[in-house]
């Protein structure tokens, strides 16, 4: 993820202990990675939403600032309450490594600025808890204020339930708070930013950052 | 007040306990004879896992020996706890292989996750960051419930470690055969990246240093298990469960971070994790190899059980544990550090001058044994080995087609032993990290690059079971000449080897026979090669009631890549020429279609020509350097055909095939397991050709990459759709897994 901020932005990012209570000073962007928080022990990211930076982060988001939470910081953002829903065990009961495919459903977002809304592209999961829940109205409210940022699908866009590898309801894959400013996913766009690794698919989401970032009045 | 000598046991009691504890009565004898006296149930511990099998490798010492394990590149050979190699750049590649068979077999899942966690602290114990893991499996008959359900754990286990942890497992083996349904083999290897003036080791020097212990506390679990590893299962394996130990990742990442942060300033003078046998073997084998003493008051060692004994805690193998030596004064420092990881840290004793280790607890002195001679005096056995009878070759004529190529073709690539593998490695995160260049299934070797280099490192576990066990010699010669190869295939410079060598009870001398075969015949490939052994392990008594596993001398070979760009997979591209590099005489003898097709497992193994292979696969690695090669594959399993159709499948790109030489007959040419070959696609076929002939190497067309999708066309126009051969190639395992 490191790689992929520190590509798009032409500067590495700061990185931060989870005991720190405070951001740096000019934080544009708060990136929770993923990785196993607390090894996964209880549900994924339920410890990591009680670290204590994540007040700061909380408070950030609430001041309107920009987070983006990929595969664990998604599920932290969910436990946070940051973002609705929860992420269940793997319909498979198995995690799942492999390529998938992703189609924007909200184009003009500060993390989907660079796609067209209905634009396909690859990415990588790599997560044993990524299956999408939240209940109807829930979902419904998502769907109807535009605030579902991807979805699965195949190679041709189709969101099939054979593209939705993981069982996530209506093949969630990413959503967005309100205001557009909080993104969670579960694939990991930041593993396709550089031809030698296989694609820069994903370049366009941190490309998108960094365009909306440069707008935003600091 | 402190007791000054060990109570020592009453002697009948004793020598009772030692037999128990797997001594033999002249390894007891020994005993004696270095104390002077009885031991003390503490000391009989010590003596008994540090002179078990798993520890001392008495058996196998003697043999190892015969290994090269020199090279320019190589900095540090087998008896640290990892080996490590120069690959450039003023960085080291550290790496070692392991085993975990007998747990796995116990209780898969945790068996095969603290493989994955004992393997890993190998390495970062070194100073190196872990990039990379790898293993090398063998399970017994696929349609057995018994073998999905430990397949099904250890590949979770192994998932649930490694994930976990955040170390990319980017590649590995796995073969079937009935021979392993009681002992299936867990070997888990770990590849970390260290600046190559920065490696730490276990030798402890400085009088009055402190002993620091850190990470997770001390358990009753485990006790034993090296004892527990170095004998043959009997129909009660089940009550073994608890030596088996569980893991726990998440405290395995906080040590690494630790250990790294620790190791990147200079208060460290040596540092070992507790594996096998734990605060034993780690105490006992640091002041060792530094000649020094060391005292321990195990009332500081952390707990996690209330009223442990000195001999549990001695014993006790439970995970994420390390034992460190630092410099005088250093103790806030580091102790600092491991708090902010949130893991323990104890300073649990002293290095003297003495020689002996002295354990305290309690008051009482436990234990005091001279540690000179329980190295020197350690059991070494030159066992009898009856060489393995070399089988007759296989009379071709005696095995005519009964099926005709293409339908053997598609049996072969369902068959279990080349079916894809996909359903296994979509359970193990491969890119955690962002550095993994290729795959599992992408290219013979795993290709992961060094971060903020464009220098990548190409690993590989490779082992032929079938042919060692015809041929051990032969079959030791083919299992690095095939790891070799897999890294050749890729463009990059195979450097070094780690060993798994797995045998049953080497006290029959017919398993020596195979134990001493294979390594005269690794030994040959890897001076042919230039492919030293740095480190491994060896796993014995692989039998359950008396039937003992194939010899699987599993080989984990490391390679680099100067650019990462430049590597090759083994994906066929459109419109590429096929070019066969290598010779083919058609040797059916232990092939899998002869196993597969004509249900008959027999015949000499194919013979690697050492000269043949070094020839071959450097004009290969140079035509792949020079550019214009756009895929490469050995052939090996399976034989030509498959090695074609494994590349189709790959970049699902069709082919059409010529016409086998004449003087073969077909399903020979296709399906012998010649070695030393491999296919390239190559944009210009009539150069490759040329300057193949030019330097002396066999190479022919043998046919055209066509569009993708597509099919495979044999010579005389029958055609093979990739789509069904697909269904044929990967529906295979997922169906078994599923009992269907």
């Amino acid at each position: 993820m490191a790689i992929a901020l520190e590509r798009a932005a032409g500067r590495p990012p700061a990185m931060l202990f989870h005991r720190e209570t405070e951001l740096p000073r000019g934080t544009d962007l708060v990136v929770l990675a993923g990785g196993f928080s607390y090894g996964d022990y209880l549900r994924c990211g339920a410890i990591a939403a009680h670290s204590p930076i994540m007040r700061a982060v909380r408070e950030f988001a609430a001041r309107g600032g920009h987070v983006l939470g990929v595969c664990n910081g998604f599920q932290i953002l969910c436990e946070a309450q940051m973002l609705p829903g929860a992420l269940l065990r793997n319909a498979s009961l198995r995690f799942l490594s492999m390529d998938c495919h992703l189609r924007v459903e909200r184009a003009g977002t500060p993390f989907t600025g660079r796609w067209q809304k209905g634009a396909v592209f690859r990415s990588v999961m790599a997560h044993g808890d990524g299956n999408y829940f939240a209940d109807a109205a829930t979902l419904d409210r998502l769907e109807g204020e535009g605030l579902v940022a991807f979805r699965y699908c195949d190679a041709r866009g189709e969101a099939t339930a054979e593209a939705n590898l993981n069982g996530s309801a209506r093949n969630i894959a990413g959503i967005l708070s309100p205001n557009l400013r909080v993104l969670g996913l579960m694939p990991h766009p930041e593993d396709y930013v550089d031809p030698l690794m296989g694609g820069t698919d994903g370049l366009p989401l941190f490309e998108s950052l960094v365009d909306a970032l440069a707008a935003a009045p600091a | 007040m402190t007791t000054a000598a060990p109570q020592p046991l009453p002697a009948g009691r004793a020598r009772q306990l030692a037999a128990e504890f797997g001594l033999t009565p002249e390894e007891y004898d020994r005993v004696l004879a270095i104390l002077g006296r009885a031991p003390s149930l503490t000391e009989l511990g010590v003596f008994s896992v540090m002179w078990s099998e798993h520890c001392s490798y008495k058996s196998s010492k003697v043999w190892l020996r015969e290994l090269p394990t020199r090279a320019p590149w190589v900095i540090q050979g087998p008896g640290e706890n990892a080996g490590v190699i120069a690959i450039g750049d003023g960085l080291a590649a550290v790496f070692k292989m392991e085993s975990h068979n007998h747990p796995s077999f116990i209780e898969p899942y945790q068996g095969a996750a603290t493989g994955v966690g004992g393997i890993l602290r190998d390495v970062f114990t070194m100073g190196a960051r872990p990039v990379a893991n790898l293993n090398a499996l063998r399970f017994g008959d696929p349609k057995l419930p018994l073998t999905r359900r430990i397949l099904d754990g250890v590949v979770r286990g192994i998932g649930g470690y490694g994930n976990c942890v955040g170390v990319p497992t980017v590649g590995g083996e796995v073969n079937f055969h009935p021979a392993y349904n009681g002992n299936p083999l867990v070997n888990a290897m770990t590849v970390g990246i260290a600046r190559a003036d920065r490696i730490f080791t276990a030798r402890a020097t400085g009088v009055g240093n402190p002993v620091v212990y850190v990470g997770s506390r001390t358990g009753r679990d485990g006790i034993h298990g090296a004892t527990m590893a170095s004998a043959e299962f009997s129909a009660d394996a089940e009550e073994k469960r608890p030596t088996v130990q569980i893991g726990d990742p998440f405290t395995e990442k906080l040590l690494i971070e630790a250990c790294l942060e620790l190791m990147a300033t200079d208060a460290i003078v040596a540092i070992q994790d507790m594996g096998a046998a734990g605060l034993t073997s780690s105490s006992v084998e640091m002041a060792g190899k530094g000649g020094m003493g060391i005292e321990l008051d195990l009332d500081a060692v952390p707990q996690r059980e209330e009223g442990m004994s000195a001999y549990e805690m001695m014993l006790s193998e439970s995970q994420e544990r390390m034992l460190m030596i630092l410099k005088p004064g250093r103790e806030a420092e580091a102790e600092a550090i491991f708090r902010k990881w949130e893991l323990d840290f104890a300073v649990i004793g002293r290095l003297t001058d003495t020689g002996r280790i002295v354990i305290r607890h309690k008051g009482v002195v436990e234990a005091d044994i001279p540690l000179a001679p329980l190295e020197s005096e350690a059991p070494l056995y030159r066992r009898p080995a009856a060489e393995t009878p070399k089988p007759p070759p296989l009379d071709p004529a005696s095995v005519p087609d009964p099926v005709g190529v293409a339908e053997a073709l598609r049996r072969l690539v369902g068959s279990p032993d080349l079916c894809s593998r996909r359903w296994i490695w979509d359970q193990y995160d491969s890119t955690v990290g962002g550095q993994t260049v290729r795959r599992p299934g992408a290219a013979d070797a795993a290709i992961v690059k060094i971060e903020g280099l464009r220098r990548a490192l190409a690993l590989t576990t490779d082992c032929t079971p079938r042919y060692c066990a015809a041929d051990p010699e032969e079959g030791g010669k083919q299992a690095v000449a095939e790891a070799w190869r897999n890294i050749t295939a890729t463009g990059a410079t195979p450097l070094a080897i780690t060993d798994n060598m797995n045998f049953g009870n080497p006290e029959k001398p017919e398993i020596m026979g195979q134990f001493a075969g294979c390594i005269r015949g690794m030994a040959a490939a890897c001076r042919a090669l230039d492919f030293p052994v740095v480190s491994g392990n060896v796993s014995l008594y692989n039998e359950t009631v008396g039937r003992a596993i194939l010899p699987t001398p599993a080989i984990g070979g490391v390679g680099v890549i100067e650019d990462a760009a430049r590597a090759v997979g083994l994906a066929l591209v459109p419109g590429c020429e096929l070019v066969l590099v290598g010779e083919t005489r058609g040797h059916l003898g232990q092939s899998l279609w002869l196993r597969e097709i004509a249900g008959r497992e027999e015949g000499a193994p194919p013979p690697v020509d050492l000269a043949a292979e070094r020839r071959n696969g450097d004009f290969v690695r140079a035509r792949i350097l020079a550019g214009g090669v756009r895929a490469c594959h050995d052939v090996s399993d399976g034989g030509l055909l498959v090695a074609v159709a494994e590349m189709a499948l790959a970049g699902d790109v069709g082919a059409a095939l010529e016409p086998p030489p004449a003087g073969i007959p077909a399903h020979a040419f296709w399906f012998g397991e010649d070695q030393g070959r491999y296919v390239l696609a190559v944009e210009d076929g009539a150069a490759l050709l040329a300057a193949a002939a030019a330097a002396g190497v066999p190479a022919a067309r043998i046919g055209r990459a066509g569009a993708p999708g597509g099919a495979l066309v044999l010579p005389g126009g029958r055609s093979i759709s990739l789509a069904g051969l697909r269904e044929a190639h990967e529906g295979v395992l997922p169906a078994l897994m599923e009992g269907r």
